[in-house]
């Protein structure tokens, strides 16, 4: 088992070394960033599916939230914003948020004052209404203020980034309690399909709030933790080697991250609580009658995961200093993630960080790769009078879904349990 | 009546022919369900591959020079259903019944579907580029204006040629389907195995050949859903994959594994989705005139902003999953 562990992460150095040595270092470097990124998210996922079972296919929703949270701690300050009167009607928006809330919460008790049955059901579903008109009412007048008159967006804080990715951690974390209270005592694809449904509202949600997330116009240049190539510049450095040199030094950091992590989950999970938590997964109603709280247990790791989501996609929207809404795709925030823990090995956490970094590489190198192959074809039948490939370019950078999908259903046939499967031991 | 006409323009014609997308897609995705226990997710791909499959047969159709006097991308339906009905059966001898011999659970084949939907999602892509298509190329979109000053409107009721012909189409196909499950001896062995599939076989039912009309039922209506689709509005390679949630939404709030609540379903999403994108004041303007000057019905009175039209489906869903999870016609809860 070690053996085999090993040679794969021989052969993936080896992989990454092929790579560096015909795509450059500074593409190669920068692809070693995002990957170490995804590995943090693919960890999270492998702790929601691999140690709890838990469907979650709503990945993209909690990178979304992660990338808007460090976005609003890390980026610079919007003086105008807090010069007008938008705070203010935030403010009104908020506290009517908080009414809403109150008469929501309020119908609920209504059993008490004698209403019960079908009148409960109307009086809960007119004080839902109640709550969103008295809600909408204040925040639309906000939102087309502060879009037209109060600085456009709210802007940042301004605070460091690092702080903005442990911010992106808790809001993933809330969002996912939330999420988690409502589904997650459906059974398996109803849980996905809800996951999917939510993690859509979020996007469309974050999309769509041009006054708090800048919507599709995008915020950049978001700061990093390290110094930027350009500082690396300004002190004299070319620029192959300054991005380079930019580049190992946020590698360090997020390596620093993910290894910390990846410490506390194996502990985790060695550690009486993974028993639980497999022992759940396992079989949830022989763990429920030996005096486990499952539906609680369950929310609990359904957070945990959520969580180094949550982070993962803040790291990688500081990375790439952009935070543009409308570029997260289900197909690369969502099921590329299942791929990675899938074809790694759900269960095993090393299984999981070596899915994310082959995946990720195989999903960037796989547009390049296509290209030749299709430069190589369209030479050969240009040369055998059939003409040439019409629109290489475009076709290439649609493979990758193709091979994504074909990656799936191979690991799926051959390896079902992955390639550095879960280790199962038996004691006496 | 300006506004009554407006209204049935806005909202009934466009959430009937929404809803009827949503329901033939819904039925496959629910007849799935209730055979082979599992979320088809690779259905979204069958209606895009169905759509393109008719487009290619009507640019065929057109290169040949044959004229037709409804829309070509009714006449070759048939044919392309048949096309995606061998579709549908190849996707699943070749994907999903290696995986069910193995015994793998539900959960397996719902990935398996997804990798599924990324493959073929590829292949549209590379052949077919991420541009968009028209069937109205060479033959022109026939508008009929209805005309109703009879009753004092000063608007014409508008309706396409193709919503006419995919309203009546969609209503054929249901009542079809209808007489097939509960008439034939085949259909009533479909309702039996979605029942209980060991009590089925142990009483003598091919299982195997149930399995194969599902997905030629199945794949054939996608393929039908699909091509309207592209004929109401335009064939790109996302077509279907973006409403695939809310097909899902409707087979979910109809209940998985009944028929007729993936009907349901769909004109109840299809309806909900068009009514909370709806302007009211449009309709109720009229009322301007009675009501106090405090009292004035602002410019834009629609329940949700247009962006937001797509998550209506899944507000839907997950209330219906937190109040009723068996859905409104009590489908399979296991």
């Amino acid at each position: 088992m070690i053996q085999r562990s090993l040679a794969l992460f021989g052969g993936l150095f080896v992989l990454i070394l092929v790579i560096g040595w015909v795509m450059g270092l500074p593409f190669t470097s920068s692809r070693l960033v995002e990957a170490a990124a995804y590995a943090l998210i693919a960890l999270g996922l492998n702790i929601q599916w691999g140690y709890g079972g838990l469907f979650n296919f709503g990945i993209m929703g909690f990178l979304m939230v992660g990338g808007a949270a460090v976005t609003f701690i890390s980026f610079p300050v919007n003086p105008e914003f807090w010069g007008s009167d938008g705070p203010m009607m935030l403010g009104r928006a908020l506290f009517a948020f908080a009414i809403g809330a109150l008469i929501v919460l309020a119908a609920r008790q209504a059993h008490r004052i004698g209403i019960t049955g079908k009148w409960k059901g109307a009086l809960t579903v007119l004080a839902w209404f109640c709550a969103y008109v008295l809600y909408r009412s204040q925040l639309d007048p906000a939102a087309a203020y502060i879009e037209s008159a109060g600085g456009g967006w709210v802007g940042g804080l301004g605070a460091h980034p690092v702080l903005g990715w442990l911010f992106g951690g808790v809001l993933a974390a809330g969002i996912a309690y939330i999420v988690g209270k409502i589904c997650l005592g459906l059974r398996t694809d109803y849980l996905a399909i809800a996951t999917i449904g939510i993690s859509e509202i979020i996007r469309a949600l974050i999309k769509n709030m041009d006054w708090l997330t800048r919507g599709t116009l995008t915020v950049s240049p978001i700061p990093w933790p390290t110094p930027l190539p350009q500082d690396y510049q300004a002190g004299g450095m070319d620029i192959a080697a300054s991005l380079i040199a930019a580049r190992a030094g946020y590698l360090v950091l997020a390596l620093v991250v993910l290894a910390i992590v990846m410490w506390l989950i194996s502990r985790a999970y060695t550690g009486p609580w993974g028993r639980m938590m497999r022992a759940i997964r396992d079989n949830h109603v022989a763990a429920s009658s030996m005096g486990k709280n499952v539906t609680s247990r369950q929310l609990e790791i359904f957070v945990f995961g959520s969580v180094l989501m949550g982070i993962g996609g803040a790291m990688l929207v500081t990375f790439v200093q952009i935070f543009a809404p409308s570029s997260y795709q289900p197909i690369n925030h969502t099921f590329l993630i299942w791929v990675m823990v899938i074809v790694g090995g759900a269960g095993n956490n090393w299984g999981a960080l070596f899915g994310a970094v082959l995946l990720w590489l195989v999903w960037v190198v796989s547009e390049p790769l296509s290209k030749a192959v299709f430069d190589f074809v369209s030479y050969w039948s240009t040369n055998a009078g059939w003409g040439a490939i019409p629109e290489i370019e475009a076709r290439s950078a649609q493979m990758r879904v193709f091979v994504l999908g074909l990656v799936i259903t191979i690991a799926l046939r051959f390896a079902p349990k992955g390639l550095i499967p879960e280790v199962v031991k038996r004691e006496g | 009546m300006t506004e009554i006409i407006f209204f049935i323009n806005q909202v009934v014609i466009s959430g009937l022919v929404l809803g009827c997308i949503y329901a033939l897609g819904a039925i496959g995705i629910t007849l799935i369900f209730g055979i082979l226990r599992f979320a088809h997710f690779a259905h979204s791909e069958l209606m895009t591959g169905g759509a393109f499959i008719a487009f290619l047969l009507a640019s065929a159709f057109a290169a040949w020079g044959i004229a037709t006097p409804i829309p070509t991308g009714f006449v070759v339906l048939p044919l392309a259903m048949v096309l995606a009905a061998i579709l549908a059966l190849g996707i699943d001898k070749g994907f999903y019944a290696p995986l069910r011999k193995r015994g793998a659970k539900p959960v397996t084949l719902l990935i398996a579907s997804i990798g599924v939907t990324l493959m073929i999602q590829g292949l549209i892509r590379l052949f077919f580029g991420a541009g968009s298509y028209s069937f109205f190329e060479n033959e022109p979109k026939e508008i009929f204006r209805i005309d109703t000053s009879a009753i004092g409107s000063t608007r014409p009721l508008v309706i396409t040629e193709p919503q006419v012909l995919m309203i009546v189409v969609t209503l054929v196909s249901v009542i079809a389907l209808h007489f097939f499950l509960t008439r034939s001896r085949l259909g009533k062995a479909m309702r039996a195995m979605a029942d209980n599939a060991d009590l089925a076989q142990v009483s003598g039912i091919n299982t195997a050949l149930v399995v194969r009309v599902t997905w030629v039922i199945a794949g054939a209506l996608a393929c039908m859903a699909g091509t309207m689709l592209a004929l109401d509005v335009t064939l790109k390679p996302d077509l279907a994959f973006n409403i695939i949630l809310p097909i899902f939404a409707a087979a979910i709030v109809g209940g998985l594994g009944q028929a007729y609540g993936a009907i349901a379903g769909g004109l109840l999403i299809g309806f909900a989705e068009t009514l909370a994108v709806f302007n009211w004041t449009m309709l109720f303007r009229p009322l301007n005139t009675i009501l106090p000057d405090w009292l004035q019905l602002p410019a834009q009175l629609a329940l949700v902003p247009t962006e937001y039209k797509l998550t209506v489906a899944f507000v839907i869903l997950v209330v219906t999953l937190l109040v009723r999870p068996t859905g409104i016609f009590k489908g399979a809860s296991s």
